[in-house]
């Protein structure tokens, strides 16, 4: 496996990538990127995770929820390059990755400092950010050993 | 009004010619695909008393129904899911006829989508009203930061896991591909009429999802529109063609399921909605799938082929590969698959191109004909019917 690259040290020029588009239900998670925070909506009630957000939980429908920190821990669940046409905002074609988190809950996301050969399915992976246009952080992961 | 359960029945099909650049516009591609089914049918169209279409279709209901003269109309609904609409217009139309509500439901979907927009490529920053509510496409916009912008990103990304585990190549996709091009060839309708590909063709095409999809795995971006006229059998049999009943018909969207962004349900190498649809279809009519002389099968990208043709148990998981390689879908085959060249090959008109030629196969008037058709299977996914013989 190739060493992954601080994403940070390339970030000299403006961020492309766009930013997220925030709705009510999932705001708290987008501005906990804001700070580098990768935080989960939890139910308050049944303890069980859920994502995407929402205000009702599935398993007890009970309203009350709490924001709480994730591991940052997961694994490629699936992945792709996509080459054509090449997406908005980015240099290079960005690895598009759904993770598995170890909270048991799937998200979309990019996948950092690896290259493309290197690339394997159930790979460990931990999150760090990638700045976006307007200001804004996303969560991204890397290889985790 | 009396309330009767009623038989429905497809009696009328219509479409444009399909294009790259129809140079006109969707409400005239509507209104002349939506008279070609009336006149198809044998129905005035000023007697439509039901509307459906799909919730992005931009033509407006009266609008169309203005140029058509409707002179009373009665009920109009539209169906979300993008593409998975394509059946689910069909359920929808027989469930309005089946409670006597309405006597003759008009299908539409009409687009530009290759000469005014374009569907492959990345949205357009200013217009995300893709993303709002009402399209069965809830988490799409979670995609968007991290460069998954088109529908063939998200559609590889719900295809990986499954390829993966069963080890399904990209040179395996190619024999979708391969067949559906062939029927395309042979018909005159089809954008790609006269031209077949090869399997080296497939492999020599580029990478749009790399290492999942090539361009070749990819459904066209079509102008066009295709309408599809639905009342009750026994009305039907009294019009100009030979009715095609809808024998069954449902939806099914199981829990964390959605369209496109399908990245939630607990197992990424089978499809859940269309599961739900199978057992549904099997249930209300008795049949099974060797009942089914041949399938449409919405192929907007060619491992949801493989994948459907697993969930409605045409074979095995992670068989499905081998079912397509071993030629089981050719003419010959068990189950010839979008006979009309699928999106891949006829056009991409959201599937109900797809829809319209498993008519004509019960019919009997498809190019491709299938020999002694009883029972035709059309899936868009999240929906689909099982067409008869009257
Ligand atoms: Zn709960």
């Amino acid at each position: 496996m190739s060493e992954p690259t601080e994403p940070a040290a390339e970030a000299a020029p403006k961020p492309t990538r766009i930013a997220p588009i925030v709705t009510p239900d999932a705001k708290s998670f987008w501005a906990a990127a804001d700070r580098e925070e990768f935080i989960g909506q939890k139910c308050s009630d049944c303890g069980r995770f859920r994502f995407p957000p929402r205000p009702m939980c599935p398993h007890c429908h009970s309203l009350a929820r709490e924001e709480v920190p994730l591991s940052g821990r997961g694994t490629v669940y699936t992945w792709a390059v996509p080459r054509h046409p090449p997406p908005f905002g980015f240099r290079e074609p960005p690895i598009i990755a759904v993770i598995a988190l170890e909270e048991g809950i799937r998200m979309v996301s990019n996948v950092v400092g690896v290259k493309i050969e290197d690339m394997r399915h159930d790979m460990p992976v931990e999150v760090t950010f990638e700045p976006t246009m307007g200001n804004h952080k996303v969560p991204v992961f890397r290889p985790r050993r | 009004m009396t309330r009767k359960f009623t038989e429905a029945a497809i009696a009328g099909i219509g479409a444009t010619e399909f294009s790259k650049a129809s140079g006109r516009s969707e409400l005239q591609l509507a209104a002349e695909c939506s008279l070609a089914a009336c006149e198809d049918a044998g129905v005035d169209p000023r007697d439509i008393d039901g509307m459906i279409t799909f919730t992005i279709d931009n033509s407006d209901e009266i609008s169309l129904a203005r140029c058509l003269g409707v002179k009373d109309l009665a009920y109009t609904t539209r169906i979300p899911g993008g593409g998975a609409a394509a059946a689910g217009t069909i359920f929808q139309a027989m469930a309005l006829v089946n409670a006597g509500l309405c006597q003759n439901v008009l299908i539409w979907r009409a687009m530009n989508e290759r000469s005014q927009y374009r569907f492959g490529q990345n949205p357009n920053q200013a217009n995300m009203s893709g993303y709002t509510a009402g399209h069965g496409t809830g988490s799409l916009l979670w995609c968007i930061p991290y460069g998954a912008m088109t529908p063939a990103s998200w559609a590889a990304l719900q295809a990986g896991r499954y390829m993966h585990r069963y080890g399904v190549t990209n040179r395996d996709l190619g024999y979708v591909s391969v067949q559906q091009r062939k029927y395309a060839a042979t018909n005159p309708k089809a954008w790609f009429y006269q031209r077949p590909i090869t399997l080296e063709d497939h492999q020599n095409s580029k990478w749009i999802m790399e290492p999942l999809l090539r361009l070749l795995d990819c459904c066209q971006e079509s102008d066009g529109g295709v309408a599809i006229l639905v009342t009750s059998l026994e009305r039907a049999k009294d019009l100009k063609q030979p009715p095609v009943r809808i024998l069954g018909a449902t939806q099914s969207i199981p829990y964390n399921v959605e369209v496109i962004s399908n990245y939630y349900h607990d197992d990424l190498t089978v499809m859940p909605e269309a599961m739900g649809v199978a057992r549904r279809l099997w249930a209300m009519t008795g049949l099974k799938p060797s009942d089914m002389q041949c399938a449409m099968i919405y192929d907007a990208f060619t491992p949801h082929v493989l994948l459907q043709l697993e969930a409605f148990g045409f074979c095995k998981p992670g068989e499905a590969k081998d079912f397509v390689k071993s030629g089981q879908i050719a003419i010959d085959g068990a189950l010839p698959v979008n006979t009309h060249g699928g999106l891949l090959g006829e056009a991409y008109i959201h599937g109900m191109n797809s829809m319209a030629e498993g008519v004509r196969q019960v019919r009997g008037t498809s190019v491709n004909q299938v020999k002694n058709v009883q029972h035709v299977l059309v899936s868009s996914g999240m929906a689909g019917a099982i067409l008869a013989r009257a």
